[in-house]
């Protein structure tokens, strides 16, 4: 049992940064851990228990489509707009739940945090995995549309939600951990987020289709990774347009950048977290 | 000859503290500083006044493999510092740590419980916490439950558990930890008597048995004396002794007397802190003498203060006396005796009367704990001390007894039926 080849030494942090990416395996069942107590803790004392999962995308869906699509007329590519907004919706609220979980993670956990030493990492990384869940539970509810909708997803679409996923997951991590390290010394962190995340969702084309910006402008717009990954979700699912990889390839090249920058910050302040939270 | 389980080569932790600021600064405070500290320097005032503190300075020491170390000292003095810097959970300004195994630490019972869990829930969480891996704690599950007591409510959220039960919950899950070094602190001060006398045994057993190297951070020197044969005594963030436990505990006892001196009200080196500060101690004899002897009936008189304006109820009151080994001798729990009150005014004093009390001579402390509704609003160990002094007259004594002995002496006669 004991593993007297094991040795630890703790010296000043030194200006470099190391992934330390072994460490992080050896404390993958604590990452399950944290998972599960965020999926446990969700539902407790709740009387519909995981069906709250449904509820949220599909009554939002059902605001959105009568308020933007039926009163305000908003164009949605000439498909149904219900379908439309909820293919949108359905990366949206991943990205906003995790980006909002993992921002507060490390302020959430402060008193584990002050006690007991674990890669710190493994809290905003746990609170972005979970809402996959969420999704995996809310793209039922897209299959659903389609099949009453008559709609046939393209394969190039199906192959591609993986990846689309994968990408979300980047840029809430990234964005999430850079957020969350300034958060423990900054709580305007705290203040500043939710109205960041409306903001966000405005500029993101979830409710009104991308087309709706002038092409010469789009690259911008792409530069919130988000936009991107929508439209190409869009289109590989509802086969409304063709998937414009260039859109899509800023998105991933933006989310990747977002994720190594978020990542370095948040292992660059990591030992001074339980200094000064 | 091995090398050293744990090696510690002269470690510093420096705090920065920076007076009249927010425990967390904002945004705008930093912003708005950045404007004024121009202004200021062109006015020619000094900077904004940030004041350096070494928690800890040039520490070093090495713990052979299965060695049990205490960790002594007054409040302030680094020990949790210490503690932390072992358990990488903050990093030394300078100096080097090397440990050569699996490091635990409890530095809290019950890190990361969350109430909503169930009992059971909450053990694998606990668990996983403290670094064990899931199959260990499904081979231990068992043994964990039936050493916490509270395995009939296994399946009950811990937010419906008294806190007696979360404590033993959670050092059950401690205690079946299998590391190579265990860093303790004060834990054992929570809980019942009988619960913590359980945990020591434990303790002892991980020790001498299993071949633990542990660090135990403790005010409660019988522990510490119990459980570890060398001990380190921390002041001001420097090492002053590194030695055999009860040299170590003598020298800070003797410290420990010296804080007696201080008026109560001053002393910061409280264990708990609440809505009531005690301020004031004084032990006379029945009569009112200061003088105190063997066999004299003592009165405790405490002035005490509170943030209440109506009368506390609950109130659970403890003196508590205790004798120059640290052993706990006699106490006087308000709920015991049926002349009590459990009604307090906010603020004002009480007395404590005692009968008779057949102390041997020698050096007493008193230590003093105030709760309300089963929590401690203030405690302070060594509140104050007093002398007994010997009265050969009253126990018919011919001569001076060895009073290191025992606690009590009586009167007696020998006999023989001819």
């Amino acid at each position: 049992m004991s593993n007297t080849n094991i040795s630890i030494t703790i010296k000043p942090r030194s200006g470099w940064v190391s992934l330390n990416l072994r460490e992080l395996w050896l404390y993958k069942e604590l990452f399950y851990i944290f998972a599960w107590r965020d999926i446990k803790v969700r539902y407790k004392q709740t009387v519909i228990g995981i069906l709250w999962a449904f509820f949220q995308p599909i009554s939002t869906m059902i605001i959105f489509s009568v308020f933007f699509g039926g009163l305000a007329k908003i164009p949605s590519d000439g498909i149904p707009y219900p379908i439309f907004v909820y293919s949108g919706l359905l990366y949206w609220n991943y990205f906003s739940i995790s980006l909002g979980g993992s921002s507060n993670s490390l302020v959430a956990n402060e008193a584990v945090i002050k006690k007991i030493y674990f890669p710190r990492l493994l809290l905003p990384l746990s609170t972005t995995i979970t809402p996959i869940i969420d999704f995996g539970i809310a793209i039922l509810v897209l299959f659903g549309l389609m099949v009453y909708y008559h709609f046939t997803p393209t394969l190039l679409g199906i192959i591609l939600i993986p990846v689309l996923v994968l990408l979300s997951f980047l840029s809430a991590s990234g964005l999430g951990s850079l957020l969350a390290a300034i958060n423990v010394r900054f709580r305007d962190v705290r203040e500043v987020l939710p109205f960041f995340i409306q903001i966000l969702f405005f500029v993101t084309p979830v409710i009104y289709p991308s087309t709706l910006v002038p092409d010469k402008y789009q690259w911008i717009l792409a530069l919130n990774p988000m936009v991107g990954i929508i439209d190409a979700a869009r289109a590989g699912i509802v086969g409304d347009k063709p998937i414009n990889f260039q859109l899509l390839l800023i998105s991933a090249i933006i989310a990747v950048v977002l994720f190594i920058v978020g990542i370095f910050y948040f292992k660059k302040t990591e030992k001074i977290f339980a200094d000064v939270s | 000859m091995e090398n050293p389980i744990i090696e510690v080569k002269k470690l510093s932790k420096k705090f920065i503290l920076a007076h009249n600021r927010l425990p967390y600064e904002t945004f705008r405070d930093t912003v708005t500083n950045l404007v004024k500290k121009p202004i200021r320097m062109l006015r020619g005032e000094k900077k904004l006044k940030k004041e350096e503190f070494w928690a800890l300075k040039d520490v070093s020491f090495e713990i052979q493999k299965g060695e049990a170390i205490g960790l002594i000292g007054p409040n302030g003095s680094g020990k949790s510092t210490l503690l932390k810097l072992l358990s990488q959970i903050t990093a030394p300004t300078e100096g080097e740590i090397i440990l050569r195994g699996k490091v635990a630490s409890l530095l809290e019972v019950g890190t990361g419980f969350h109430p909503e869990l169930t009992g059971r829930e909450n053990i694998f969480l606990n668990g996983a916490i403290l670094g064990m891996t899931k199959k260990e704690i499904a081979q231990k599950f068992r043994s964990i439950a039936q050493f916490s007591g509270v395995e009939k409510f296994l399946d009950t959220p811990i937010k419906r558990y008294s806190s007696g039960m979360n404590v033993r919950l959670a050092f059950s899950v401690a205690a079946h930890m299998e590391p190579d070094i265990l860093i303790v602190d004060e834990v054992l001060a929570v809980g019942d008597a009988e619960f913590q006398k359980k945990c020591l045994g434990k303790m002892d057993e991980v020790t001498k048995e299993a071949g633990r190297t542990v660090i135990l951070v403790s005010h409660n020197m019988e522990a510490i004396k119990k459980l570890c044969k060398r001990c380190i005594l921390l002041k001001e963030g420097k090492i002053v002794m590194f030695d055999q436990t009860s040299k170590v505990v003598d020298t800070y006892l003797q410290g420990a007397q010296f804080a007696t001196q201080q008026p109560l009200r001053q002393r910061r080196d409280r264990i708990s802190k609440g809505r009531v500060t005690m301020t004031d101690i004084a032990v006379t004899t029945l009569s009112g003498k200061t003088e105190i002897e063997s066999g004299d009936a003592l009165r405790f008189w405490v002035k005490y203060e509170s943030i209440f304006t109506k009368p506390i109820q609950n109130v659970r009151m403890v003196i508590m006396i205790v004798n120059d080994d640290l052993q706990n001798i006699l106490w006087f729990d308000n709920e015991v005796s049926e002349h009590t009150i459990t009604e307090f005014s906010p603020n004002g004093e009480f007395l404590c009367e005692t009968g008779p009390l057949n102390l041997v001579p020698g050096r007493y402390f008193i230590n003093l704990n105030f709760h309300i509704d089963g929590a401690s609003e203030d405690s302070v160990l060594m509140a104050a001390s007093f002398e007994v002094k010997e009265n050969l007259q009253k126990f018919e004594f011919q001569k001076s007894a060895d009073y290191k002995v025992a606690n009590f002496i009586a009167p007696f006669r020998y006999s023989q039926e001819k």
